[in-house]
């Protein structure tokens, strides 16, 4: 029929996009043979000399590899943690209010910080979080001695957290509020006739009602237990909060690019990307079996 | 739904809202009073929520800024190259994607490539040896091609247009009209919230970028704005190794404070500007990807 003359055209319409992958996705994976290199640029990957798993036994030698893999392991989970937690919460609060305008003007404020970069909130908070900063300024109204938080060990992941979790909620919301809206309001006027308070409404129906959300949310975080965000710790980190902060990404950046260890930088990467994957590929399969999702 | 018409639990609710809000805008705020406040009291931390000793001696400085305003230049260009080639390449990769595997054989094959690659990755290493490689540093080129596929996005797009009922496109073949005239004539005048959805997301995304002009431009002059802000404000912290506050207040160089909250907000503008929109479609966009059933 018809459609068989359309094929060539899907094809035809494909081929940009796929080639773009090929060159900037495919190559690079075939460049993770660095790994097993001694790789010096000048010599490129063809010529480099074949080093087997040492550049993988040089990073299990070394101290710092246990440090990066437990910080990125507690902050990313201290982050999907709170990550889920509060735009939960804030969602139910959100769901309480009547006034439509006071929800659309919260609303507004709250999603903004999503949509700006790493670079800029990272300026505004090392401003804020400096000796005369606002944060500090408002510790010496109550009494309290300034804070250096982005050079201590105790505050750092704190700040991380907490950070994270101020560009991200409003945004994080949206998810729950989409699922808030699909609960049958009969429901809620059925509770209601029998005489449940809005505690016993909360519990009995809007919370069943997201879990499906939550559970779902919830598996699909498993993919990103290694991902603890690196554009952010990259421009809020110095080398004095390394030992609580310095992550797998920041590491590969800095054995890689800055100190031009490619093989050992590579195998990091390598590491991480494979283990990545294989979560991410659980995490989806199981999403798909017990709740039914589909991302495509 | 019917409410409690208890006022104490409302009350508490609303006040916990405008805290939480509050709270979320007021580094911004408190950043852009600190623009427009005199130098001494910028430095010294009296500023809070409302300039002390108004006035715009910081943004007259940025107009002398000539840095400053060709990093702008580059963020422009940056977004309008990479914006236009993200909403070609997902315009045409959603159609094909979105057809089913029985009238276009192959469809799932390429959708799992296009799946493993949006999952796995070669690393840093590799990717920055890669776009060396094809001698793509500092070119503009590096910012927008390695960004061209933007895979998320092809996937919402996809996802819509599978939603479209199959008899408008199939009256358009009989018609006479083939995939390209389907695509362009009936398929997206009709996405047009999709489109505007994944356009302002790939907008944004090439905005906020700083780390590809960080390793992949090495003359500063081909810097976009986030890479140039980055280089200027953080990088400062990110060497810091000490913990004495005299030191720290000397390599922070307080006086420039002023300067650079001035810069902070003007780069927030034309995230600012599209704002609007970005919030009509977005939570739309949004739900369509990430609940979808």
């Amino acid at each position: 029929m018809k459609n068989r003359a359309f094929i060539g055209h899907y094809h035809l319409m494909l081929l940009p996009g796929i080639a773009l992958l090929l060159v900037f996705s495919v190559i690079p994976m075939l460049g993770i043979v660095i790994a097993f290199q001694d790789f010096q640029p000048t010599l490129g990957i063809f010529r480099s000399d074949w080093v087997g798993w040492d550049n993988f036994r040089y990073m299990f030698s070394l101290p710092d590899s246990r440090l990066i893999f437990v910080n990125t392991l507690v902050i990313a989970s201290l982050k999907i943690v709170f990550g889920m937690l509060v735009p939960f919460v804030f969602a139910l609060l959100l769901h309480e209010v009547i006034h439509i305008k006071f929800k659309r003007i919260v609303q507004t404020v709250v999603y903004l910080p999503h949509f700006m970069s790493w670079v800029i909130l990272s300026g505004i908070l090392i401003n804020m979080l400096s000796l005369e900063g606002i944060v500090n300024q408002i510790v010496g109204l109550f009494g309290g001695e300034p804070i250096l938080f982005l050079q201590s060990n105790s505050w750092f992941r704190g700040v991380l957290v907490a950070s994270d979790v101020w560009k991200e909620f409003g945004f994080n919301t949206i998810i729950y509020i989409a699922a808030l809206t699909g609960i049958n309001p009969n429901l809620y006027e059925a509770a209601a006739i029998d005489g449940a308070n809005r505690f016993q409404r909360l519990i009995y129906i809007t919370i069943p009602g997201l879990l499906p959300t939550i559970i779902l949310l919830a598996t699909l975080s498993l993919g990103n237990v290694l991902n603890a965000g690196f554009e952010q710790i990259l421009n809020l980190y110095n080398p004095i909060v390394y030992q609580s902060g310095d992550i797998i990404d920041t590491y590969v950046y800095r054995a890689g690019l800055q100190e031009v260890q490619y093989g050992l930088a590579t195998a990091v990467g390598l590491l991480k990307s494979v283990v990545s994957f294989l979560l991410i590929a659980v995490s989806y399969t199981l999403a798909a079996r017990f709740a039914n999702y589909r991302i495509f | 739904m019917i409410r409690g018409t208890n006022r104490f639990v409302d009350w508490t609710i609303y006040l916990i809202l405008t805290l939480v809000a509050f709270v979320s805008i007021a580094p911004i705020v408190n950043t852009l009073a600190i623009s427009f406040s005199g130098k001494i009291p910028a430095m010294s931390g009296q500023v809070f929520f409302w300039p002390v000793e108004f006035n715009l001696s910081a943004y007259e400085s940025i107009l002398s800024d000539r840095d400053f305003f060709v990093a702008f230049g580059v963020s422009i260009q940056r977004v309008l190259l990479g914006g236009a080639i993200n909403f070609i390449i997902t315009v045409l990769m959603a159609y094909p994607l979105s057809k089913p595997a029985r009238m276009f054989p192959g469809r799932n094959a390429y959708m799992w490539f296009v799946i493993f690659c949006m999952l796995f990755s070669g690393g840093l290493i590799p990717w920055y040896m890669t776009i060396y490689s094809l001698g793509l540093l500092d070119t503009i080129w590096a910012l927008v091609l390695p960004t061209a596929v933007p895979i998320f996005n092809v996937i919402l797009l996809m996802n819509f247009f599978r939603g479209i009922p199959k008899e408008l496109e199939e009256a358009a073949n009989i018609d006479g009209a083939g995939p390209w005239k389907t695509l362009f004539v009936v398929f997206l005048p009709i996405s047009l919230p999709s489109l505007a959805t994944v356009t302002l997301f790939s907008i944004v995304g090439h905005w906020n970028a700083f780390f590809d002009g960080m390793i992949l431009m090495q003359h500063k002059e081909n810097w976009p704005l986030q890479t140039y802000i980055q280089q200027l404000i953080i990088s400062v912290n990110s060497i810091m190794n000490t913990t004495d506050p005299e030191e720290i207040r000397r390599l922070t160089n307080m006086s420039s404070q002023l300067l650079n909250s001035a810069k902070v907000m003007v780069s927030m503008v034309p995230i600012l500007l599209i704002y609007p929109f970005l919030q009509k479609y977005f939570v739309s966009g949004i739900v369509l990807g990430a609940v979808k059933e």
